[in-house]
């Protein structure tokens, strides 16, 4: 009977190992955050096969938009907005590539010229001086007002993500009742065709 | 392909969806398939009753199909094929169908589903096949329209086998295979988004040979990618090997692209592999890797693993390089053709490349230190010696080896030795328990004359032990060479080592009796606790024209070493110490 000394089975390595066949240690990485773009065949189960991806690998969905963007070539844009480690974020662009569906990704966060634009709606309720309020406040962010009564408004605005939020918190005291959000949606500048 | 002009004529054949099934699996040249019938099959096997081309061979569990199909597929080189019925036959497809994506191993399941106007109602025998298989194939389909059933057949042979091989599913409703529509052959398929990339960059090529060129303590560290490339990938790691003299190791997946009579061989890489090659590849200064991933089991502690060496890496799949290991030189390509280009390149360098005395001397001096003894007894069996009997009685032979998971997979990867591809199948990626025995039915239905070994635990042998049943009625004559210890012996050595001798659950209790189960299937059965006795029996085994279930009575306490333990890096591996003819104080207990 062959027996291995125990105490060389906790490597001195400055941590605690559990007892375990694999590697626990977590990362310390910086964690970054990066908007992707997938141009994917837009067959049964495409949108399916990408969130499945993200959600198998453990990886971060903050937001995502997904449409048909041409009829003739059966695609679809799918945006992604995630975070991760630099490698993690390596990884999904690999991982993305692997899925039959998918031709190609386009990172938009690090590509010269990416664009990012978001639409919310958003319903502030409120009567006198909290009404005018609010409405001078969506001139400065040049939100439409798509339905009002005489009690409320809903508020049509596009923008980067940040712009959304920073107008969601101005209309917070001034009787904000729902936000309903796009997610980001990003094109590039310039007259070439992405990827 | 070939077969285009045949194709071409009848592109205007009309037949049932399936009659297409059968018709498109024949054109792509398959002559076997595995597979259990059920009610959202019977179209299908109505038109495998019609025909004479596929030889269908009926399985007792579908799992059983899907690993034959595995056996079959990574001991031709060919894509495997399984065909299984909607529900409970797909679920019981999907270990299989992992284990093929986890080991890169092409191959096509198809499975019936229930017609279209029931998918959704929880139908008798419904399960959403496409979204449970979706996470473990490379790609799958839900075939509604039977005049796509052609195309789709024909792609999906192709995303099996192109690029990185993997497992496709293509899930096709009872009314399609009902339904009559437009048969098409399988023309040159022109995906709209999946094009693999095969041909190196030629500037990746010359950094790598930049690099190699000044290598002083290089090491070839190769995987299951070359074998799945065929044997042209093989034959370009020989060469390469030839002209550099540089050393070689293999992961699990990669035994046999490289010849272990070899002396540029190392033996195999990781966690229990040898001594030499791990310390090896913690050493050197150039590292080439070539169709493996950096796996855990390779590796050991990352951030320890390899840590002067400037890497290259070589795969087909960009998502494998930078994923585990960050490497200098990243080739995307299939792997004969990079080797085969470095080899080139590697020829037309001006200048002598370093004189690699002192490294082998090095090395020399680790392969002294012998990794894999073991103290051998007059009295038991020692697993490690049971293995060694076997591959020395055997050299004669026409040989496949096949493997359950755990420590006998181990010691048949350290004392099964092999020159040759395609001659090693076991589930390197998954662990898949009961991987071994359908395996080696699918290897013998691909190679009927060749001699097919399952090399098994007792624990593993019984998660699919009832494919003899399969193995008698096809004449497929596998031997199943059980090294029983009555433990499942890794998870007992890890609860030794790691888990404060807190055997728990670990005992095979109530094993059956292996030579009354043997027969009982129509197999011939085979005791053996005596080393003395040990040669005679595997012969007797050997040269008997039947399935023969090998009892191979070991010791029972006998730990797989040497090993890389948890956390460590490869030159903190231990050995196992030689203590004589005797049971330790624990293993005194065990027994």
């Amino acid at each position: 009977m062959s027996r291995a000394p125990r105490a060389r089975l906790s490597p001195k390595n400055g941590r605690e190992d559990p007892a375990s066949a694999y590697d626990m240690t977590p990362s310390t990485e910086l964690i970054e955050r990066r908007t992707l773009a997938c141009i994917v065949d837009n067959e049964p189960g495409v949108l399916a096969r990408v969130v499945g991806l993200f959600a198998a690998r453990g990886y971060n969905i903050e937001s995502l938009t997904v449409a048909e963007i041409d009829r003739n070539a059966h695609q679809s844009r799918i945006t992604i907005v995630t975070s991760g480690t630099n490698h993690v974020l390596e990884q999904i662009e690999q991982q993305l590539l692997r899925l039959v569906p998918v031709a190609k990704v386009i990172d938009v966060t690090n590509s010269t010229g990416g664009i990012e634009r978001e639409l919310a709606l958003v319903k502030v309720a409120g009567t006198g001086e909290k009404r005018v309020e609010s409405l001078r406040i969506s001139e400065i962010f040049r939100a439409h007002v798509i339905d009002t009564t005489n009690e409320s408004f809903i508020f049509e605005l596009t923008g980067a993500s940040q712009k959304i939020d920073q107008f969601v918190e101005l209309m917070r005291p001034l009787g904000l009742v729902e936000v309903s959000r796009t997610g980001v949606l990003s094109i590039q500048r310039g007259k070439e065709k992405a990827g | 392909m070939d077969g285009n002009s045949k194709m071409e004529s009848q592109a205007t054949e009309t037949l049932t969806g399936a009659e297409i099934v059968l018709r498109a699996l024949a054109d792509q040249g398959v002559d076997t398939i595995f597979g259990y019938p059920g009610g959202a099959v019977l179209p299908i096997y109505d038109a495998i009753y019609a025909q004479q081309q596929v030889r269908h061979i009926l399985v007792r569990h579908e799992q059983g199909a899907g690993h034959m199909a595995e056996g079959y597929a990574r001991s031709t080189g060919k894509c495997g094929v399984a065909l299984a019925t909607s529900g409970p036959g797909a679920t019981n497809m999907v270990t299989p169908i992992t284990d093929a994506l986890m080991d890169s191993i092409p191959m096509v399941v198809i499975t019936g589903q229930v017609p279209t106007h029931l998918i959704g109602t929880d139908a008798f025998q419904e399960a959403d096949t496409v979204g449970i298989t979706r996470a473990c194939t490379k790609h799958n389909y839900l075939v509604r329209d039977v005049n796509d059933l052609a195309r789709v057949i024909h792609e999906a042979f192709y995303i099996a086998t192109t690029g990185r091989p993997g497992p496709v599913v293509i899930d096709i409703p009872k009314n399609v295979q009902f339904a009559k529509g437009r048969y098409v052959g399988p023309k040159a398929i022109e995906h709209r988004t999946y094009h693999p990339r095969t041909e190196p960059q030629d500037k990746r090529i010359e950094e790598a040979v930049a690099i190699m060129a000044g290598a002083q303590r290089p090491i070839i560290y190769s995987g299951g990618g070359v074998i799945n490339s065929g044997p042209a990938a093989s034959e370009a790691l020989r060469a390469l090997a030839k002209a550099t003299g540089w050393p070689v190791t293999s992961t699990l997946m990669g035994l046999g692209a490289f010849p272990a009579s070899d002396k540029q061989w190392l033996g195999m890489v990781g966690m229990h592999g040898s001594f030499e090659s791990n310390n090896a590849m913690h050493d050197c200064d150039v590292m080439l890797c070539v169709g493996a991933r950096f796996d855990d089991r390779v590796t050991g502690r990352l951030d320890a693993f390899s840590p002067g060496s400037k890497k290259i890496h070589i795969d087909i799949d960009p998502s494998s390089i930078n994923k585990n290991v960050r490497v200098d030189v990243p080739i995307v390509a299939d792997c004969g053709k990079a080797l085969a280009e470095l080899l080139k390149t590697w020829s037309r360098k001006d200048g002598k490349a370093p004189d690699l005395k002192a490294w082998w001397a090095q090395i020399d001096a680790w392969r002294e230190r012998k990794g894999f003894a073991y103290p051998n007894s007059k009295t038991l069996i020692k697993p490690q010696y049971a293995i060694e009997r076997l591959y020395a009685l055997t050299r004669d032979k026409d040989v496949y080896i096949t493997t359950e998971v755990g420590q006998h997979q181990m010691w048949a990867a350290q004392f099964f030795h092999f020159d040759q591809p395609n001659r090693w199948m076991t589930s390197g990626g998954l662990g898949t328990m009961g991987y071994g025995l359908p395996a080696a039915i699918g290897v013998q239905a691909a190679h009927p004359n060749a001699l097919v070994i399952d090399i098994a635990g007792d624990a593993s042998v019984q998660m699919t032990m009832q494919e003899m049943s399969c193995a008698i009625q096809h004449e497929l004559p596998v031997k199943i060479f059980i090294l029983n210890n009555e433990w499942m012996g890794m998870v007992r050595q890890w609860q030794q080592l790691l888990h404060g001798e807190r055997y728990s659950h670990s005992y095979s209790d109530a094993l059956p009796d292996f030579v009354k189960l043997a027969e009982a299937y129509g197999c011939h059965g085979i005791r053996c606790d005596d080393p003395a006795k040990l040669d005679d029996a595997i012969l007797e085994m050997i040269n008997t024209p039947k399935p023969v279930l090998f009892d191979c009575r070991v010791e029972k306490a006998e730990n797989c070493f040497p090993m890389i333990p948890s956390g460590a890096a490869h030159n903190e591996m231990i050995l196992g110490k030689i203590t004589g003819d005797e049971i330790g104080e624990a293993g005194k207990m065990l027994v």
